[in-house]
């Protein structure tokens, strides 16, 4: 899909990520476990990646898309740098989660699921984040915030733009 | 290893620890008869059972677990009963499985007591998936012990050594939590080898969701733990019969697991005589929506749909007038304001078309078009519809195309007998619970508010404002002219002179609202 992992820069990680294979290899029904550790490491499944599992794990590369595909949190394109989880609960949404939801599509200019193209922002519908007595809520990497406003999300948004200019700074 | 002595030793030596700092902080009250309750009008009327240790003690802390009888049901039962006197105190108690079917535990756990075999697993079904549901995530984060300790307790009662938690990824807490507590467990010997000296071992693997509802369902569970697809299987055996990798596994819900150890603390005869004859014992539901005080509830069973609602949650906000209640999630129904009255167990709410599901409670004014919700929840069951059986793949997507006709004004009289008969092949013909109940909004709306899908096709309306094709917005003659909303109108569709009344352009209006909202003499209205 138009992205390629480099297998020299990211040397480190898949060190690591081989250690995990081994120490769980003999345990039965380990490709979820094993997937969950991809996309953690490299924030998305990287075909490379795939094809490394498949040939250790002896599981055909059909299967793994088949599970993969599955299941909605696998995702096969890399993530912005500041996810946000839009929780479209039931309790969300009749205090309005969708307004919320429009206003981010607005701002960041794409739509739900997709990733702005300088990999700052992503969208990210959920199913219930289990906050419901703070509804309508929105995560962004791991903070919640509650009882949201549209007018809210503009600030919300530019304090984190500010954190990734500040990031760049600093390299 | 742990020992009983030493498990004495640790809760005389914690508990009052743990007393006074709940004294310091205020937050909780020890009773005269030594229990601790939270304070407070919001717990006045409830009878916290599963939910008994949460903001109490510290979930990371094992040692406060124990200081409230932690692991000394499972002390009990080690020591004191034999496997199948377990399961028959369990069978006494009517425990009825918490996670929205309601089959009796003792019954399950007979069922996998029975079958001779090598091997057999415990699960713990914490793949709580219902929007609008957080119970099992609250005794997740803040009581971990009391699934462990019920987990152990179920093992040794079937004859199982070990066990798997399956937990939903969307709740990073409680997976950090359970972490904890199961290497806390470990440590002090209460999971692992010989556990408290005795021949039972019994160990727990955590494992996680990857964002598919209907994982909830039990073999789609057990599918997804054996590294597959969460598909149903085809129901030829009973789970505890044949479950994980082909081995009698019992699957029991977060909360039902939560029960457990208290019911042999306290004893099957006490947790039979609270709730009704036919559900015993307490649930939590989570109250949430359009009400004034939302948050867990955990009430007797037989509790009415009123006293939770109003007594306890304290009614609507912003005066308006509650419309209905949607329990049970995506597989429950919408219950109308003429029937809160009715009282809250598994066999009540089936008869009135709904489902007490896992305990989402979600109330609704008249500011939600319950044709809408119907739209919300189909869109919801054809995104997490696994595709394994037809009725329910393409029936569910061909209802939602109906809804999406009806709210988008193009709706006819015809759209609702294709609905209810679309409905009826769905539910008859669907292998699992997803695809049986996924019609159950539709049908129950359809039944207590069908003057609104009505309203929806012959008129053009929406009552409640919501679907934005068939409402405009409109100043009335209350206008002052303060230019507020052709001030703050994102497309500049209003029009008018200062102190005089003003016009929205309705070919151009992008029904935001916001006129609506910034409007000081509320003359901007819908209709």
């Amino acid at each position: 899909m138009g992205f390629k992992l480099d297998m020299e820069k990211n040397k480190e990680k898949i060190k690591e990520f081989m250690d995990f294979i081994d120490d769980n290899r003999n345990k039965p029904g380990i490709l979820m476990p094993v997937l969950q550790e991809a996309q953690e490491k490299f924030g998305y499944l990287p075909e490379e990646i795939l094809e490394l599992i498949s040939k250790e794990l002896k599981i055909p590369l059909a299967e793994i898309y088949g599970v993969a595909t599955f299941y909605s949190q696998f995702t096969f394109v890399p993530k912005g740098e500041n996810n946000i989880s839009v929780c479209l609960g039931t309790a969300c949404y009749v205090k309005g989660a969708e307004k919320i939801l429009e206003e981010l599509e607005n701002i960041l200019d794409i739509k739900s699921g997709e990733t702005t193209s300088d990999l700052k922002f992503s969208i990210t519908p959920t199913r219930c984040l289990g906050a419901c007595r703070q509804a309508p809520v929105i995560n962004v990497k791991d903070e919640t915030y509650g009882k949201l406003k549209p007018e809210d999300i503009k600030e919300i948004i530019e304090k984190y733009d500010k954190e990734v200019l500040q990031d760049d700074n600093i390299r | 290893m742990i020992t009983l002595d030493k498990l004495r030793e640790i809760k005389e030596r914690t508990r009052p620890v743990l007393e006074e700092r709940l004294k310091n902080e205020g937050k909780a009250e020890i009773r005269e008869d030594g229990t601790i309750a939270l304070k407070g009008d919001y717990y006045k009327n409830q009878l916290r059972i599963a939910l008994r240790n949460c903001e109490i003690i510290r979930p990371d802390s094992i040692e406060e677990y124990i200081a409230l009888d932690g692991y000394s049901a499972l002390a009990k039962v080690l020591f004191e009963m034999t496997p199948e006197e377990v399961i028959e105190a369990m069978e006494k108690s009517n425990l009825r499985g918490r996670g929205g079917a309601g089959f009796p535990t003792g019954k399950k756990w007979r069922e996998a007591f029975k079958y001779d075999s090598d091997k057999k697993y415990i699960i713990c079904n914490a793949d709580e998936g219902d929007p609008g549901a957080f119970m099992d995530r609250s005794i997740l984060e803040g009581d971990p012990h009391s699934v462990i300790e019920g987990m152990a307790i179920a093992g040794y009662a079937v004859g199982a050594d070990e066990g798997y938690i399956y937990v939903r990824a969307e709740y990073p807490m409680a997976v950090r939590s359970l972490k904890i507590a199961i290497e806390q467990a470990r440590e002090y010997g209460l999971l692992g080898k010989n556990i408290f000296g005795t021949d039972f071992s019994f160990d727990i693997e955590l494992r996680l969701g990857a964002g598919a509802f209907v994982c909830g369902e039990a073999t789609a569970l057990i599918e997804s733990i054996e590294g597959k697809r969460g598909m149903p299987r085809v129901k030829i055996h009973r789970t505890a019969h044949k479950g994980l990798w082909g081995k009698p596994t019992i699957i029991n819900n977060v909360e039902t697991l939560a029960n457990v150890p208290v019911i042999y603390q306290k004893g099957a005869e006490w947790f039979k005589n609270i709730g009704t004859e036919k559900s015993s014992g307490t649930k939590v539901f989570s109250l949430v929506g359009k009400v004034k005080n939302p948050g867990l509830v955990e009430v007797p069973m037989g509790m009415t749909l009123r006293e939770i609602i109003f007594d306890i949650g304290g009614g609507g906000i912003d005066g308006r007038r509650i419309k209905a209640v949607q329990t049970g999630g995506p597989s429950g129904g919408c219950i109308p304001l003429e029937l809160f009255d009715t009282p809250v167990d598994f066999e009540s709410l089936s008869r009135i078309g709904s489902i007490m599901g896992s305990g989402g409670m979600v109330v609704m004014d008249e500011t939600d078009c319950m044709v809408d919700i119907a739209r919300f929840f189909l869109e919801f069951t054809v995104d997490e519809s696994c595709g394994k059986c037809v009725p329910c793949r393409e029936g569910t997507k061909r209802m939602l195309e109906i809804l999406e006709k009806i709210t988008s004004g193009n709706g006819e009289e015809s759209d609702i007998e294709r609905l209810e008969s679309l409905a009826d092949t769905i539910s008859s013909a669907s292998l699992c619970g997803l695809g049986q109940t996924a019609p159950n909004p539709v049908i129950s709306t359809l039944r207590y508010f069908r003057d609104e899908y009505i309203a929806h096709i012959r008129d053009k309306k929406c009552p409640a404002g919501v679907c934005k094709a068939l409402f405009e917005y409109f100043i009335t003659e209350s206008c002052i002219g303060c230019t507020k909303c052709a001030r703050n109108c994102p497309v500049s569709c209003i029009s008018g002179k200062v102190k005089e009344r003003h016009v929205i352009d309705a070919n151009r209006c992008i029904k935001c609202g916001t006129c609506k909202e910034v409007c000081p003499v509320g003359a901007v209205v819908t209709r």
